[in-house]
């Protein structure tokens, strides 16, 4: 049994005008020490799936119905006193946001110190020698210095680096990393993605990636989601959805790349926008702008506007679209049918 | 800090825009009383500055689109501002088509600031929300042609809207009504109103989506196709300057540290800090970052380090680069880099 199991998840938010389903019938898992990526775009429903994870939902959010079951315990419906147990102490967040995630008016050692207080009955010296520890895993330059320093004192990096520090203060099983380095410039995203998979590898800490950057994914991780529009559209080996991807959106995501086209000619862009949540087209919530469906034959191209489309397994990989199940029926490989 | 780089020349002469020693520095120390300060005795008159650019040469050539890239704080979008005159540079010059245009009046400055245009990174706060996208974009058509007649107006209105893909029709609707990349459409096509011939882009595409990106990178070219323009493209997204640049330009801490042909740049980077920045790009094909690493982070702008702004991160740097700031020397494969050790054949 995996050691995180999410099935059937369903994120709703209760607004004024009637509820808006931000994740519907999300599922995956996670296995111990291994890193997943869960890719999309803004809106679509990748942030709201890891703050779930850890009940971080805040009204008018509700979870209407799944379960997430960590090291075999059910996470929904569980008490606080309980869930503190686990949030913060076995799965750990990494939030964007260095500057907002950090204290402003406590040192770095204070915080560190309170982190290791609330979740274990230690002294003050025993805490700051470990949190001394974790700076130094995180290459952080004169660690005991940082100590005293307060978070307005430290650069960009240095302050994601004390998070990640805080992370994995308690020696957690899971990290859940929300596009953690969107708000570096390149050199350090670099730098902080290769100690994040470094420590993970070191300490067989299991690592959640919320990114929309698919070169990240494909140097961090080795399984991903795609979502889209609130659902999982495609899932898989890292590997295999970066060379090989089935369905249509992940395709047009990977082609729309500038690394893709030859430099100076046109980028294959994927046309329109994606739908807002409370107004998603029928069926397939990918088909108005799906290059595939136009192509279709009447029956697969009626299923496209009105089944919400199933996975179909293809190698090592799922992928929720008609299209690629009737290629599957007909015992094509779907990827010659790009141009 | 003042530096008289005598770089020679590149390529044809007549650039459109050219940048001699342009510097811009921010006061940091407020009004005249705040600056007295008692030191030993004595009441002495102190001042701090933010060294946002210290003495940029760039030429950029007509049609082109040259690319300047960077970290956060090297200072790149000050060059953007700076050339459009929404900053008044410290010292250099900026020529435009031969002209002197950085010591103009701004009523002199009128018929340049129809020719150049620009284009902002965040399409949420550069659209007026209390204008529809009618009123928008005729403005500056009507504030450079003021003889122009109503209908005369409305027509190019309607003609620029369909060229960035949005219905004329639907010009009646306010800014808040379109999402992101249908708003930096309509930034484009605001700027393209009065038919400039250069366009300065400060991170158009950062705000936006992955598959958006692509949208308007490629209404971009197309719209440089058609109109015949030149670009000074502002970014940090290296895949982008790969693909959209005919020039690139690597910015470090307020000075131009390289400056090459695209394809030149990205195969054989000369100077070590664009060799960094391009093993740090996360690129599909690796399985693992192989990135270099470097020492240490960037140095604060207040006090610049001596000789080259580089040296405290470079694996290179000797006692030549601690002392004497380099300046842009032409490479065999038709760049321009400022380093001592390329110089001198260490790197």
């Amino acid at each position: 049994m995996s050691l995180l199991e999410v099935n059937n998840l369903d994120v709703r938010f209760a607004l004024r005008r009637g509820d808006v389903q931000a994740l519907r019938d999300v599922c995956f898992s996670l296995d111990r020490g291994e890193r997943l990526g869960i890719v999309g775009e803004s809106g679509a429903g990748k942030s709201v799936a890891a703050f779930t994870l850890l009940n971080l939902i805040a009204k008018p959010g509700y979870i209407a119905g799944g379960s997430i079951r960590f090291d075999g315990q059910e996470l929904i419906g569980m008490r606080d006193r309980a869930l503190r147990k686990i949030r913060g102490h076995r799965i750990s967040m990494i939030f964007q946001d260095p500057m907002m995630t950090l204290n402003p008016v406590l040192t770095i050692g204070e915080q560190m110190v309170e982190c290791l207080k609330a979740h274990r009955r230690i002294s003050s010296r025993d805490a700051r020698a470990i949190s001394l520890r974790k700076l130094e895993q995180v290459q952080i330059p004169s660690p005991s210095a940082r100590l005293d320093q307060y978070p307005h004192e430290l650069s960009g990096g240095m302050r994601q680096r004390v998070i990640i520090a805080i992370a994995l203060l308690l020696d957690p099983d899971i990290i859940i990393a929300d596009e953690p380095t969107t708000a570096l410039d390149v050199t350090i995203q670099a730098e902080i993605m290769a100690l994040l998979l470094e420590l993970c590898e070191e300490h067989n800490v299991g690592l959640i990636l919320i990114t929309h950057d698919l070169g990240v994914v494909s140097q961090v991780t080795q399984r991903m989601l795609v979502m889209y529009a609130g659902r999982v559209i495609e899932q898989g080996p890292t590997r295999e959805i970066i060379n090989d991807p089935q369905h249509p959106y992940t395709q047009g995501l990977i082609n729309a790349l500038p690394q893709m086209a030859t430099p100076g000619s046109r980028l294959n862009q994927i046309p329109g926008s994606m739908p807002s949540l409370d107004n998603l087209p029928s069926g397939c919530a990918f088909h108005p702008r799906c290059g595939f469906v136009t192509r279709a034959d009447g029956s697969t191209r009626q299923a496209c506007h009105d089944q919400v489309p199933g996975f179909v397994t293809s190698g090592n990989c799922q992928a929720a679209c008609h299209m690629v199940a009737e290629m599957i029926e007909r015992e094509r490989i779907p990827a010659e049918e790009q141009d | 800090m003042s530096s008289t780089a005598t770089s020679p020349a590149p390529q044809a002469a007549d650039p459109l825009l050219s940048l001699r020693g342009l510097e811009k520095r921010f006061s940091l120390s407020g009004d005249f009383l705040e600056q007295l300060k008692f030191k030993g005795g004595k009441l002495v008159r102190e001042q701090k500055y933010v060294h946002a650019i210290n003495g940029v040469d760039l030429d950029i050539q007509r049609g082109e689109a040259l690319c300047v890239v960077g970290e956060s704080g090297c200072g790149k979008s000050t060059v953007a501002r700076t050339v459009m005159g929404l900053i008044t540079p410290s010292d250099g010059e900026i020529h435009y088509g031969g002209e002197r245009i950085d010591d103009l009046s701004s009523k002199a400055l009128m018929p340049y600031r129809r020719r150049m245009q620009m284009i902002f990174q965040n399409p949420y706060a550069s659209l007026n929300p209390r204008m529809t996208i009618q009123q928008t974009l005729e403005e500056p058509i009507r504030l450079h042609h003021p003889d122009w007649s109503p209908q005369r107006v409305r027509d190019q209105v309607a003609e620029v809207m369909a060229s960035v893909g949005i219905a004329p029709d639907w010009g009646a609707r306010y800014g808040h009504e379109f999402s992101g990349g249908q708003r930096q459409r309509i930034a484009i096509a605001r700027a393209l109103a009065v038919d400039p011939e250069f366009i300065v882009a400060d991170e158009p595409i950062s705000a936006l989506d992955v598959s958006i990106q692509a949208q308007v990178l490629n209404l971009l070219m197309e719209a440089q196709q058609e109109r015949n323009l030149t670009y000074l493209f502002i970014t940090h997204d290296l895949a982008v300057v790969e693909h959209f640049g005919t020039r690139v330009a690597v910015m470090y801490l307020g000075r131009v540290c390289e400056v090459a042909p695209t394809a030149t740049l990205f195969a054989t980077p000369r100077h070590p800090y664009t060799q960094a920045l391009m093993s740090a790009i996360p690129r599909l094909e690796d399985e693992r970052p192989q990135h270099l690493r470097l020492q240490g982070e960037v140095p604060t702008p207040v006090n610049l380090p001596s000789g080259c702004v580089f040296h405290g991160r470079c694996p290179h740097a000797n006692a030549r680069c601690r002392s004497e700031v380099p300046t842009l020397i032409a490479t065999d494969e038709g760049g321009q880099v400022a380093c001592h050790g390329v110089e001198e054949g260490r790197i």
